[in-house]
């Protein structure tokens, strides 16, 4: 069984999988959660040490790393809450208002 | 060969007999009274080895529904028990249960609601979880118990359906008796009931699916509302053939609306669970004496049966409802609503009176039935105007 959300508006009561069970796994990542911050994290790679301590204790696991180093933020996923900014020892982390434009999500 | 053998039990041992012919394949359980001989007697059969379930210990009814909610989307066959408090305690997820579509079974001994404290029987358990969209049967004896807790795994996991099912007995009245019953060989009840095969388990690795998903903010949660609805209407014809199949095997007669004296009754009681033998005690009495009486009795509920009991109850002059439950605030209890609501559709408007009886077990005495019987007879012969709400018996 395939789910083809692409046409989700036209499907009448009956078409809709039974008990909104999703046939497929791990697509909560395809949910984009991100839409309602308020601020968006800000780093500064010429301050930031890479001691990933934003990655440790971001609630939402939104910050991106490779090859164990911070490259950007999951803004998908990102809430603003802050906390990254917070516990950042070098100070690399500022929080900036989004103001009235919100982020391409999708 | 179906082999019945006549046995005295109580109403619970002939639940737990049912539940262990069934085979489930998790019992998450906690115990309450007067349900806990089930869960105890299931226990027993596990750790004896009489039947290979996965018994779970739980902390509360909150956890053992939360647990039957989690091994059904796994892909289980899962029973469980309750009552009462512990019934109320899992308001959170019968809700869910249903939403999800699964088909748990939950066999529930009927029981007062605190406060004042009170273990006796009564309807307002299950009448308060009656919008929660499971399929809800109700007993008169213990041999109905039975017979409903069979037919509640073939109901739920029926690929029309796909619903929990509550079966219930009164407690203490019918879980606690030593009453005469028959049971079914386990072969014949194996082979009755089936094996079930879930289609979307969370343990099928060959095939991930994701169970509780969030479809708020715009998301087709109002047509998810409204697919469950059409299941339960199905259900109306699953609950009707497995009864009819059921009873084929067992000689013991099954339907949603049971009538005793209704070809040509003038007055009639409607009924659920024990009290229906009070009411044809009496009205056999009655009958004797000439007068034409009848009583119905409302074996499912969810869905609720209203074109058989107006076709049932078509003829009569008036009606009355006997309500082991309330809904404070309206016009009577949960079955006179239903009762009145589908009367409401014939031609002509029969009478109907509702009567509020044996809450927290109060006795439900002979007289206070032929009391009823000789209202609905003078309400019939014009003599006196219907009464409102009457606490039957009530000082």
């Amino acid at each position: 069984m395939t789910w083809d959300i692409s046409k989700i508006d036209e499907w009448k009561s009956d078409e809709f999988p039974r008990g909104a069970v999703i046939p497929d796994s791990g697509n909560s990542r395809d949910y984009v959660t991100g839409g309602w911050r308020s601020q968006r994290p800000c780093r500064d790679d010429a301050k930031c040490t890479q001691c990933l301590f934003c990655w440790i204790y971001c609630p939402d696991s939104a910050v991106n790393v490779a090859d164990e180093k911070v490259t950007d933020f999951n803004l998908n996923h990102c809430k603003g809450c802050g906390v990254c900014a917070q516990v950042c020892p070098a100070d690399a982390i500022t929080m900036v208002p989004e103001g009235c434009e919100l982020p391409e999500v999708g | 060969m179906p082999t019945q053998k006549t046995i005295a039990a109580t109403g619970n041992t002939l639940v737990a007999e049912a539940i262990r012919q069934c085979s489930p394949d998790v019992i998450p359980a906690y115990p309450i009274t007067p349900q806990t001989t089930v869960v105890e007697e299931l226990a027993k059969f596990v750790a004896n080895g009489r039947m290979h379930a996965e018994y779970v210990n739980v902390e509360s009814e909150h956890s053992a529904m939360s647990a039957a909610v989690g091994a059904s989307a796994a892909g289980a066959r899962v029973a469980t028990a309750t009552s009462s408090q512990g019934l109320a305690l899992m308001w959170e997820e019968l809700h869910i249960a249903a939403g999800m579509r699964l088909p748990i079974v939950m066999f529930n001994a009927n029981r007062a609601l605190s406060a004042p404290i009170n273990i006796h029987c009564d309807h307002g358990d299950v009448m308060g979880a009656r919008d929660t969209g499971w399929i809800i049967l109700f007993a008169e004896t213990a041999q109905e118990a039975y017979d409903n807790t069979i037919m509640s795994f073939r109901i739920a996991e029926h690929p029309d359906v796909l619903l929990p099912v509550m079966t219930t007995a009164d407690g203490f009245i019918t879980t606690h008796s030593i009453d005469r019953a028959q049971i079914m060989d386990d072969e014949t009840v194996a082979a009755f009931v089936g094996d079930y095969e879930p289609e979307n388990a969370l343990l099928d690795f060959a095939k991930p699916v994701t169970h509780g998903s969030f479809a708020g903010l715009g998301g087709p949660y109002f047509e998810f509302k409204k697919s469950q609805r059409m299941a339960i209407e199905r259900s109306r014809d699953v609950v009707k053939s497995v009864g009819a199949e059921w009873s084929a095997i067992t000689g013991r007669p099954f339907d949603v609306v049971e009538t005793w004296g209704m070809e040509d009754a003038e007055t009639a009681i409607v009924v659920i669970g024990s009290t229906a033998g009070n009411a044809r005690h009496v009205a056999r009495g009655l009958r004797a004496q000439g007068q034409k009486v009848g009583v119905v009795k409302v074996r499912c509920f969810r869905p609720f049966p209203y074109a058989e009991l107006a076709a049932a109850l078509k003829g009569v002059k008036a009606v009355a409802v006997m309500d082991r439950s309330e809904s404070f605030g309206a016009e009577g209890g949960p079955l006179f609503l239903e009762v009145r609501s589908a009367l409401y559709d014939l031609d002509n408007r029969i009478p109907v009176v509702d009567y509020i009886y044996g809450l927290g077990g109060a006795d439900v005495k002979i007289e206070y039935i032929d009391r009823v019987f000789s209202d609905l007879s003078d309400i019939a012969s014009g003599t006196a105007a219907p009464s409102g709400l009457v606490y039957l018996g009530a000082r």
